[in-house]
């Protein structure tokens, strides 16, 4: 039996409550200059097999929320509301619990694996502690299922490689140590957060495949952390927006970059040279004035300093995530986006 | 149409420069690694114009911004500035001539001294260069400079950690352009910096270049940046020119296999496009720049290699005009 058919047979069918469900979750950060509020009132949910894109720039609270989900906080840090795991609240989880969660049935890669990886101990080792830990299997076992790991995320000659220590690896083949190593206990969800940052693009190109393919054939949920608007759109089925510690647009991949709704998600789409335009753009169309300071916010909505759209409630009132149509979600008092709507080009 | 010499001259010309690194091996072990990061590289740049240079790591781009610069000695070869060996003009020679060209970096905050003022670090070059300038000129020109990249010159007394890295960024161009010098070397100018504030500074470059005709070599290992801004773009892989071209005829009509697969590597922002575009992905990593593979360094990832490209290193031949590609296989 391949890996991919156990890890099917380990499912249980649908039906059941979303893999992943985050109602409210508000994080903050205790800081010499006062309290931070990294993550702002947010809730969404992660279907199994689905890909969800969470895209925005830093200090937007991507990475934040999933450090709440994970238990992986700062010591400074809070996180209050509810992260469920098929329907089992994880915040308060005393560790030991959260620990036959975390690593097994949720995991996480994060952008440089180097400094995820032990230097001092061989693939090997790292591989097999994961399940002689989580699944109480025997090291003989273990090291068999590793070296099928490290073959369904292809890397070349596994059998003798994982013998090797991780700086033999180069980067692209130290992410795919590491997304073997998250997917060992055949993981519903796998938090990637900016996994091809750091990568080459044609070495990003073959994770992102890589990435594709295990959803496809293992019905992983995948959870894509980027600023990368490109790797969002490849792999991505539905989209959150963050800006501030907020979810300011939510809604189908196809919806949100055809037609984004929130001032914001126009002005990420506008600012990106685009590679396949058919003539090159003569200037572009820049988000004016600077990344939000979570220590000094607007009294209003976040995103209202550097708005095109912007209207007098804006700095008085922010703005709840609402629905709109198409079972999509805006935090913006403005209706459509249309040029007449811009108070300024 | 007639040209005279001296239009007709680029302002900067690089002859089949060679930048080489000597590894040590261990402690008792005689044997020594060289890498060669830059390995016959020539160009010429006119005024005005931006030449892009894309490659992956360890391609050897940011070596070759420096080894211009002559921040690093090159092997062998030439830098040809305004109809001068850089090599021959000796270190006065060296100095006056760091006027003229200027470098901006990636990291914009780890390149500026965290304990001098802003104003201080603009007025650095300045005060360098011309030590009589007055020091009411001296701040009256850092402050024109703030103004020019978007800075409010209020900010002159502040420290680097106070300001975001676009903010920072500005400082740096700031910085590079008091001196109003000819060229300035970007080296992945904006790729620290989020999305929305790319665009704001590479605005600003292409407006201080239209404003002082000023040249731009632009390092960066994103295709669609360097799209934007460049006349004409240079590929590198593994200290080698695999193909240099006009900006237009490169991305539309690649040549080079290795140009092909990282145009199409480029994630497009946008699902329907991005998931139905034809993809030449890849298999492996570059390989060890310590120990390239022989001939064409680009063949144990090529998907058309043949015999031929193991033995010898194909040369730079024109396939159109303006248009050169280093293949066999072509």
């Amino acid at each position: 039996m391949t890996v991919a058919a156990a890890a099917r047979e380990a499912k249980p069918n649908g039906g059941s409550p979303p893999v992943l469900e985050v109602s409210n979750l508000v994080t903050r950060f205790a800081t010499p200059e006062g309290e931070v509020c990294a993550v702002n009132d947010v809730s969404f949910a992660v279907a199994e097999g689905e890909a969800v894109g969470i895209v925005g720039e830093s200090g937007s609270g991507k990475s934040q929320i999933f450090m709440s989900v994970m238990g992986l906080l700062a010591s400074n840090g809070t996180a209050s509301g509810s992260v469920r795991y098929r329907g089992a609240e994880l915040l308060g989880l005393p560790t030991r619990l959260l620990n036959k969660i975390r690593g097994a049935r949720m995991s996480m890669i994060f952008q440089d694996p180097m400094t995820s990886l032990n230097p001092y101990l061989k693939v090997s080792k790292q591989m097999t502690e994961v399940l002689v830990y989580h699944q109480k299997m025997g090291e003989a076992e273990a090291l068999r299922r590793a070296v099928d790991m490290l073959d369904l995320v292809r890397i070349p000659e596994a059998r003798r490689r994982i013998g090797m220590y991780p700086h033999e690896f180069s980067g692209g083949m130290r992410q795919r140590v590491m997304i073997a190593m998250a997917l060992l206990c055949q993981p519903d969800l796998l938090i990637a957060d900016e996994p091809t940052t750091a990568l080459d693009v044609t070495v990003q190109a073959q994770i992102i495949d890589l990435l594709r393919d295990i959803k496809a054939e293992l019905n992983t949920a995948i959870i894509m952390i980027t600023h990368d608007l490109g790797v969002i759109a490849g792999i991505s089925d539905r989209v959150l927006v963050m800006y501030a510690g907020r979810i300011v647009e939510r809604g189908g991949v196809v919806d949100i970059f055809h037609d984004p709704q929130h001032p914001y998600t126009e002005g990420l789409l506008n600012s990106m040279p685009r590679i396949d335009s058919a003539l090159v753009e003569d200037e572009l169309i820049s988000i004016p004035g600077q990344p939000p300071n979570l220590q000094s916010l607007p009294g209003g909505c976040s995103f209202e300093p550097r708005c095109r759209y912007r209207i007098d409630r804006c700095t008085l009132e922010a703005p709840e995530l609402r629905e709109i149509a198409g079972g999509r979600a805006k935090a913006c008092h403005r209706e459509a986006l249309t040029p007449q709507a811009a108070v300024r080009a | 149409m007639a040209m005279t010499s001296a239009e007709a001259a680029p302002l900067l010309s690089v002859l089949d420069l060679k930048v080489h690194f000597d590894l040590r091996g261990g402690l008792l072990s005689q044997q020594r690694d060289t890498i060669k990061a830059i390995d016959g590289v020539s160009f010429d740049l006119a005024a005005g114009e931006t030449l892009g240079v894309v490659g992956e790591s360890g391609c050897g781009k940011s070596t070759l911004g420096r080894a211009v610069l002559q921040l690093i000695v090159p092997r062998s070869g030439q830098v040809v500035w305004m109809g001068d060996d850089l090599g021959q003009v000796g270190r006065r020679g060296m100095q006056a001539r760091r006027a003229e060209m200027q470098i901006i970096f990636q990291d914009p905050l780890a390149s500026l001294d965290p304990r001098m003022t802003v104003g201080d670090i603009i007025a650095e070059p300045l005060i360098t260069h011309n030590p009589r300038m007055k020091r009411e000129e001296t701040r009256g020109r850092v402050r024109m400079w703030m103004e020019r990249v978007g800075l409010t010159p209020e900010m002159v007394n502040r420290y680097p950690h106070e300001f975001s890295g676009g903010q920072a960024q500005r400082i740096g161009i700031a910085r590079a352009m008091i001196l109003e010098p000819k060229l300035i070397i970007c080296d992945e100018p904006v790729s620290a910096l989020d999305v929305s504030i790319q665009a704001q500074i590479i605005n600003l470059l292409r407006k201080l270049q239209r404003d002082f005709g000023l040249s731009l070599i632009f390092i960066s290992h994103d295709l669609s940046v360097v799209r934007h801004i460049s006349n004409r773009v240079m590929v590198l892989y593994l200290g080698k020119v695999m193909e240099m071209a006009d900006r237009d005829s490169l991305y539309a009509q690649p040549r080079h296999p290795y140009t092909r697969a990282l145009i199409s590597a480029v994630p497009i922002p946008d699902p329907v496009q991005e998931r139905n575009k034809e993809r030449i992905v890849l298999s492996g990593d570059l390989p060890s720049p310590i120990d390239p593979p022989s001939g064409c360094p680009f063949r144990t990832r090529c998907p058309v290699a043949t015999a031929v490209c193991a033995q010898s290193m194909p040369a730079l031949e024109a396939a159109a005009p303006g248009h050169v590609v280093a293949c066999h296989n072509l």
